[in-house]
């Protein structure tokens, strides 16, 4: 029972993780380096030297079936310690180092208790709400080339 | 086979100075920056990633320009740069059914669940050039209106819950992904490898020999089942982490072809299918590989092999415009040391031939 709920916490805290990652990959180098500057930075190492390199992106056969590679792109990582820690992991696609450095950051800071309720109102949530305000546009913008087409039956009126 | 030359180097240097020269143009014309290449030239953008194979928007930005436009030599230079890199592995298949559709077509049914939207397309202007666009246009802002939050399911999958097309091959956990980056290519091939040759195949080539199969070399009737294009989210196991990491998304162009039943004694008759997917809006490149990719099955399927199309070896070598263009290009150098055999022995020939001849006439004569 114990265990359970441990593995729950454990894999509630990965969705959390996962969701701030997802904002911060989807946000700007400079948006967040904006919103971080609004905070007080903890103290940390690097773990993992920022870095790029490749990853092998693969699709799916008819979309649902066996993978396949479809071709390559770039990404950037990090990891961070927080003095207090926290492991933070940073992985983006393309080749800003900078941007993956300060994923880690964020992420360790998420994990932290102290921090986390200022990285989430200071910095994720202005940031999610912006990746949301772009999406949406999109979708609206996207909406409005919705078609119906109709089909003429021969000998109809 | 060409030997190496010495000297030049002098003529060398200087011909790559008057390219760059040559690059930059007339000096009084701004000059173009990489964030304008990757706006307004994005469909280049797109190609050179897709056959580049490599997702990179301000890398193909680069590699454009520094091609002078030249999307082939592009595609070659982002070749050239990929390889110095280190891979950390490879993504989690993207999932195609939760793409933020930008563009999504069906030529089969014209009421899908989510709708058909036309997005930012080319299909239906009249192809008549505008002279408004040669200066300072401004576009309208796009029209908005309220975006529903129905899903967009696969048009495939919508036919497969039916029975009524095939279903896609399931995965094998034991079967390694097939990756022609690391394996030479050998035939027969599986279909992995044969759709990550032609994902990073020459476009011109793939639409050739997909028209071809259309025009009847090769059995190929199929239907636009549907063709999308949007963002996709690309996450990736990482083992420091322990878990899926999002690595942010990736404009994809999916195209799924409905082509005629297949069926057998003991399976009822359904549509088989042919698949295309490539990175960015890259239409004409996923309809051609879908074409393509269905002929390529024609053993699988019991179809007779009678063209270029269905030919896997025929196709996959000369698909790749990069080994290509180095083959046909590398006639250009030098090959004074071959030139000079053939040299020899035509005169050989010649001479004996001449020799050959006259032998009757002096004997003639002697008579």
């Amino acid at each position: 029972m114990a265990s359970n709920q441990g593995l729950r916490d454990e894999s509630d805290g990965q969705a959390r993780r996962r969701a701030v990652m997802a904002v911060l990959a989807h946000s700007a180098m400079a948006d967040i380096a904006g919103r971080l500057g609004t905070i007080a930075l903890p103290m940390h190492e690097n773990l993992r030297e920022p870095e790029h390199g490749l990853v092998m992106v693969r699709g799916r056969i008819g979309g649902d079936g066996a993978p396949f590679n479809l071709g390559e792109a770039t990404v950037s990582r990090a990891a961070v310690r927080l003095t207090t820690g926290e492991i933070g992991f940073g992985y983006v696609l393309g080749r800003d180092q900078q941007k993956a450095q300060m994923i880690a950051l964020c992420d360790a800071m998420v994990q932290s208790t102290e921090l986390s309720g200022e990285i989430e109102t200071k910095v994720i949530a202005p940031l999610r709400a912006a990746m949301i305000a772009d999406r949406s546009r999109k979708a609206a913008e996207t909406a409005a080339t919705r078609v119906d087409f109709y089909t003429m039956v021969r000998g109809e009126g | 086979m060409y030997v190496a030359v010495k000297g030049g180097e002098r003529a060398i240097q200087n011909a790559h100075r008057l390219l760059a020269h040559e690059r930059r143009g007339d000096r009084d014309v701004p000059e173009l920056s990489l964030a304008q290449i990757a706006e307004q030239l994005s469909l280049g953008i797109d190609r050179v990633m897709t056959e580049g194979s490599l997702y990179d928007r301000e890398l193909a930005a680069l590699a454009i320009k520094q091609a002078r436009g030249d999307l082939i030599e592009a595609i070659f230079l982002v070749r050239a740069f990929r390889a110095t890199l280190p891979r950390f592995g490879a993504t989690e298949p993207v999932d195609t059914g939760a793409m933020q559709v930008r563009r999504r077509i069906s030529s089969t049914f014209k009421d899908i669940p989510g709708g058909q939207i036309l997005g930012p397309t080319f299909d239906y202007t009249h192809r008549l050039l505008d002279p408004q666009l040669a200066d300072g246009f401004v576009p309208e802002q796009p029209a908005t209106s309220e975006a529903t939050q129905a899903a967009t399911p696969r048009v495939t999958d919508i036919l497969g819950r039916d029975g009524l097309i095939e279903s896609s091959p399931a995965a094998d956990a034991d079967a390694p992904v097939g990756d022609l980056t690391r394996e030479p290519l050998s035939f027969p091939a599986h279909r992995d490898l044969r759709l990550q040759n032609l994902a990073r195949a020459d476009e011109g080539f793939l639409l050739a020999l997909g028209y071809s199969s259309q025009r009847g070399y090769g059995r190929n009737h199929p239907f636009a089942g549907e063709i999308r294009f949007g963002e996709v989210e690309v996450e990736f196991f990482a083992e420091d982490a322990g878990f899926a990491v999002p690595l942010g998304s990736i404009a994809l162009t999916e195209c799924q072809m409905v082509n005629q039943f297949k069926g057998s004694a003991t399976e009822a008759p359904c549509f088989t299918r042919g698949y295309g997917l490539a990175f960015g809006q890259s239409e004409r490149k996923t309809m051609s590989m879908a074409l393509v990719d269905r002929s390529l099955r024609a053993r699988e399927l019991g179809d007779e092999v009678i063209a270029p199309a269905q030919d896997e070896e025929f196709v996959m070598s000369h698909s790749d415009n990069v080994q290509a263009t180095g083959f046909v290009e590398h006639l250009k150098l030098p090959h004074y040391v071959d030139f000079q055999s053939e040299l020899g022995l035509l005169r050989k020939l010649r001479q004996e031939f001449a020799e050959a001849n006259e032998a009757p006439d002096m004997q003639e004569a002697a008579e």
